[in-house]
């Protein structure tokens, strides 16, 4: 069978966008499809072993965050929030603490949907034999040690090093997130 | 109820996508070739999920029953 290959690109570094890429590399590699995730810029803190704990969701910026509340937080009074307000107004998220308000809020909606935590996604990408490759280049202009990364990583490495495990596909697949 | 006897549960009650997949997927690495898992799930998304996972890594999907909410699956392994 022709090898077929998928290789993400993780550039983002908050809570809401480090998903994508973890999702679609576990379940692809669970199809059987050889697959890397190439992590650049922010994304390079999905890996590393301190910031992973510590990615964020941002109210301010994001118009496209109609936030509910978490299951278990649901009433009649925050359905009457919710009804009023079906994300937060754009204004509160220079309140300090809102970040981390909506943060919170987030990995409790996700917890009680069922939906895996990012280190429990990256565990679950590492069982499925999923390539986690740092970019060299963002290590240096951040400051990251490759012992500040979680283990388990392959080498840092480079565009051709990313472009040569595209190419030597035969049928070669990329996703930029 | 299903008209097959499965050798394996796999209760993946109360998970999302994508733990429904990855759980079945590593829950067969367990079982012999012909074997028959079955995967209980409430995630609407393991609706569409189950089967493209079966059709892509060739292993045979017997039977979907659904009752009270629940999705259940019945996987033959490859």
């Amino acid at each position: 069978m022709a090898t077929e290959r998928l290789a993400i690109i993780a550039t983002k570094g908050t809570l809401d966008m480090a998903y994508p890429p973890l999702i679609l590399a576990s379940t692809a590699a669970s199809l059987g499809i050889e697959t890397a995730i190439f992590f650049t810029f922010y994304g390079l803190n999905i890996i590393h072993k301190k910031k992973m704990h510590e990615l964020k969701i941002a109210p301010l910026g994001n118009p496209a965050m109609p936030m509910a509340f978490p299951p278990s937080m649901q009433n009649s009074v925050t359905n009457l929030i919710s009804s009023v307000f079906p994300g937060p107004p754009q204004i509160m998220g220079v309140i300090p603490g809102m970040t981390d308000l909506m943060t919170y809020m987030m990995k409790k909606t996700l917890k009680e949907h069922g939906v895996a935590s990012i280190p429990e996604l990256l565990e679950a990408c590492k069982e499925a034999d999923v390539k986690l490759i740092p970019c060299q280049m963002t290590m240096e202009l951040f400051g990251y040690k490759y012992e500040d990364l979680i283990d388990g990583l392959e080498p840092p490495a480079g565009a051709a090093t990313f472009i040569n495990y595209v190419l030597e596909a035969d049928k070669p697949m990329v996703i930029f997130v | 109820m299903a008209t097959v006897t499965p050798h394996k549960t796999l209760d993946a009650s109360g998970l999302n996508c994508p733990l429904p997949v990855l759980k079945t997927k590593k829950a067969l690495e367990e079982l012999q070739s012909g074997q028959v898992l079955e995967v209980i799930t409430t995630d609407p998304g393991a609706k569409a999920d189950i089967p493209a996972f079966c059709n892509r890594t060739g292993h045979q999907l017997l039977e979907v029953v659904e009752e009270g909410g629940k999705i259940i699956f019945y996987i033959q392994k490859k």
